[in-house]
């Protein structure tokens, strides 16, 4: 599965608890929608840091990085230009 | 306290004794010492007896002089003693030793009114057998709980929601106060969870006689207008708190057994623990509770207060599987959902305390409403603080004085302001302490079924039932004294004082006593100007000042910790078959949620990763209800036992007045 379904299916099924995909846009703010909290937002990083085998510094914790699929597919992106074939491994 | 029930048929047929025995045994746990009754005609009184002062005499129904004034009354007068001298100066003669006898007598003297003569915690059922009519009580604060249930034949009464199903009332969901509890953790009274049950809201009266039923306030809280706050000095406040403080725990001991205190290590127990040990002779016992998770538990501050003072102290571990094996009985007593598993551990020490032959304790309950303990206090400051300047980037980093979890990421600044940046523009709003919680609670609600959000969205919102419910000076509060009221009104009595309160210690026929919610406490802190509760971001200020020679350093400058248990690691880790009652099937059959979202919940939480507040109360609200739903609802209240009424409880005989 490339990328962008993975953080969707993440997403959708540990906030929003559901399988449907009109749930959440692509360009949706997590944070303004309510889809995550602050425990949420710790949640997320653990799963990019397991699934993409990536480490996110403190100062990448940003709306900017994380706060919607399409910033967090690009900030993926960003972070691992090289080993993309690796992510779920 | 006791547990009160009674049937008045409104149109005058006679009461039928075995119904009144059967709601009587339906709350026997609340008093298992005797039971007495009273019927005379249409109004019968039953009584489940919790033996705390005249154990020899004290056995009720208590009458007056002529019999013409019967009451049964859950709960204590603390005053009695210095009531009683008033009445007999005045010509009443008692015929028991108990705190009881004072009500029919004032009653007398001072009708419906004598209830402001009163410092205690109540619930009273009082016949006037000359005017045909009852009259129902409720302490001003909600401590002791009274439910009724009314129809133009009848209007039955009892200290617990079971005593009416136990009468035949039918158990149905009132899908409102669902909703309520899935914003607020607890209905507003006089809603219940069970349509066409209520609870007479703290500080009112219900009257029913011929003419039918009638409601009213005799109590509130109330502040006064800014400016008009207390001019005395500081140094003397402190002084006057500390005197208040002491003459409210001394009436608090008088009792014929021994009385305890919990010890949770905070700041509030352990300020009633060291007044009860420096003004009394009383060898004090301290109960308290330890978790396994380091983040719960207190123990070592506990430690701390029971070194300083010299307690003989018990401690109750309380691991993971032990709470989830108690949450359903846990719910059959606080006779609702609740969205924490924090009543379970309270429930388990009130039957530590009682096996340690306690039946009687203090704890510091009601200190963080009355002198301005709670984050929410901070937190509605520093929003507002903020709403001055609401481009202001440092003015929300306040916040992180509260939450020092927010230091966690730089994402703080995106989080917080989407978070607590809610409602800033309106801070003249009578929520605006409260928004941001109730918006988390209610996120909750994602997980009801399609059918019952259609049901909700058809109905008022509750917001616009409590904003009619302020008082006409609410507005001209003080924002802190605002947000004061909404705690009092809300979280103490429908969650705090019940559910996690008088519900778990009744559970195992232990009182609670509440000295910071002694009236004239609560209406000598209203006086106090804000600064002197929250100074800056310090909470308790006037509090701290006035104990802090008489405690140990470490806990006066200790953090606050919110009493919290393990919730959804409690189920996962130690026992996954709790979760029958969260299957598609159940959830279909009950109705409540959507089956396809509660079952991704359940798999995260079965995932074993980090699970957060929102996904916790989400699920322990659905489990609770669902185990709520199949005790009450959909298996009725089959009775346990019934009370032979020639039967004897050793000294406590069970009576049956038949007039």
């Amino acid at each position: 599965m490339s990328v962008e379904p993975r953080i969707r299916q993440f997403l959708l099924n540990n906030y929003l608890f559901t399988d449907d995909d009109a749930a959440l846009g692509n360009d949706d703010s997590l944070l303004q929608k309510g889809v995550v909290d602050s425990t949420g937002m710790m949640e997320l990083i653990a799963f990019l840091e397991e699934q993409f085998a990536i480490r996110i510094a403190d100062e990448e914790m940003v709306p900017d990085n994380l706060d919607s699929v399409n910033n967090i597919v690009a900030f993926l992106a960003r972070k691992q230009p090289a080993n993309d074939a690796q992510a779920g491994a | 306290m006791c547990a009160i029930t009674g049937v008045l048929n409104l149109l005058g047929a006679p009461v039928a004794a075995q119904r009144l025995m059967d709601m009587v045994a339906s709350v026997r746990h609340r008093g298992p010492d005797g039971t007495g009754f009273h019927i005379e005609g249409p109004i019968g009184l039953g009584h489940a007896r919790l033996a705390v002062i005249d154990l020899a005499g004290g056995a009720q129904p208590i009458h007056n002089e002529t019999r013409t004034v019967w009451v049964v009354f859950n709960g204590e007068i603390f005053n009695y003693l210095e009531l009683r001298a008033e009445l007999e100066a005045r010509g009443h003669t008692f015929y028991t030793q108990s705190d009881t006898e004072v009500l029919v007598h004032l009653y007398e003297d001072y009708g419906r009114d004598f209830v402001q003569r009163l410092n205690g915690q109540f619930a009273i059922a009082l016949w006037d057998a000359e005017a045909r009519r009852l009259l129902l009580v409720r302490d001003r604060v909600g401590i002791a709980p009274l439910f009724y249930h009314a129809s133009p034949a009848e209007l039955l009464f009892g200290s617990e929601i079971k005593a009416l199903l136990a009468a035949g009332v039918q158990a149905r969901p009132h899908l409102a106060a669902i909703d309520q509890i899935f914003t607020w953790w607890a209905p507003l009274a006089p809603d219940t969870a069970f349509e066409g049950i209520h609870e007479l809201p703290p500080g009112e009266w219900l009257e029913a006689d011929a003419r039918g039923v009638r409601t009213g306030k005799y109590w509130d809280f109330d502040y006064p207008a800014p400016g008009d706050y207390s001019a005395v000095p500081e140094g003397s406040l402190a002084e006057q708190l500390r005197s208040l403080l002491t003459d409210a725990v001394r009436i608090r001991l008088r009792a014929d057994v021994p009385v305890g205190a919990y010890l949770s290590g905070g700041l509030d127990s352990s300020v009633i623990a060291s007044l009860i040990n420096q003004h009394t002779d009383v060898s004090l016992c301290t109960f308290s509770i330890g978790f396994e998770s380091a983040g719960l538990d207190e123990t070592p501050y506990q430690q701390a207060v029971v070194d300083d003072l010299g307690t003989r102290h018990a401690r109750m571990d309380c691991v993971s599987g032990t709470i989830a094996d108690a949450l359903a009985d846990t719910i059959w007593h606080s006779e609702t959902p609740v969205l924490r598993t924090a009543p379970v551990p309270m429930r388990l020490l009130s039957g530590f305390a009682r096996a340690n032959g306690f039946r009687v304790v203090l704890t510091g309950e009601g200190s963080d409403e009355v002198f301005g303990g709670y984050d929410i206090f901070k937190e509605a400051k520093v929003r507002r603080f903020w709403a001055a300047q609401p481009d202001s980037t440092w003015r929300p980093l306040l916040l992180r004085r509260l939450y020092p979890y927010l230091d966690i990421t730089t994402q703080g600044q995106g989080y917080v302001r989407s978070f607590f940046g809610q409602g800033l523009g309106d801070v003249d709003a009578f929520a605006f302490s409260h928004l941001p919680r109730w918006h988390t609670t209610a996120l909750c609600k994602q997980f009801f079924a399609a059918e019952l959000q259609s049901a909700l969205a058809a109905l008022p919102p509750a917001e616009v039932r409590l904003a009619a419910s302020l008082p006409a000076t609410f507005a001209r509060w003080h924002p802190l004294n605002r947000a004061q009221y909404l705690e009092a009104k809300l979280l103490l009595p429908g969650y705090l004082l019940s559910s996690q309160g008088d519900r778990m210690l009744m559970a195992n026929g232990v009182e609670g006593r509440f000295p910071y919610l002694d009236h004239r406490v609560i209406e000598f802190a209203a006086t106090l100007p804000p600064r002197l509760k929250l100074r800056v971001l310090r909470e308790k200020y006037l509090l701290k000042r006035a104990m802090a020679e008489r405690l140990p350093a470490a806990v006066l400058a200790r953090p606050k910790q919110p009493y919290r248990a393990p919730d959804i690691a409690a189920f996962v880790a130690a026992r996954p078959e709790c979760l029958d009652l969260m299957s598609p099937a159940t959830l279909r059959d009950y109705g409540y949620f959507d089956v396809a979202k509660v079952g991704h919940l359940v798999r995260k939480a079965l995932s074993g990763r980090v699970i957060g507040q929102r996904d916790n109360m989400a699920f322990v609200g659905i489990l609770t209800t669902q185990i709520w739903h199949h005790r009450f609802i959909a298996n009725p209240l089959r009775l346990q036992h019934r009370v032979d009424p020639s039967m004897s409880q050793g000294n406590m005989p069970c009576r049956l007045n038949l007039a």
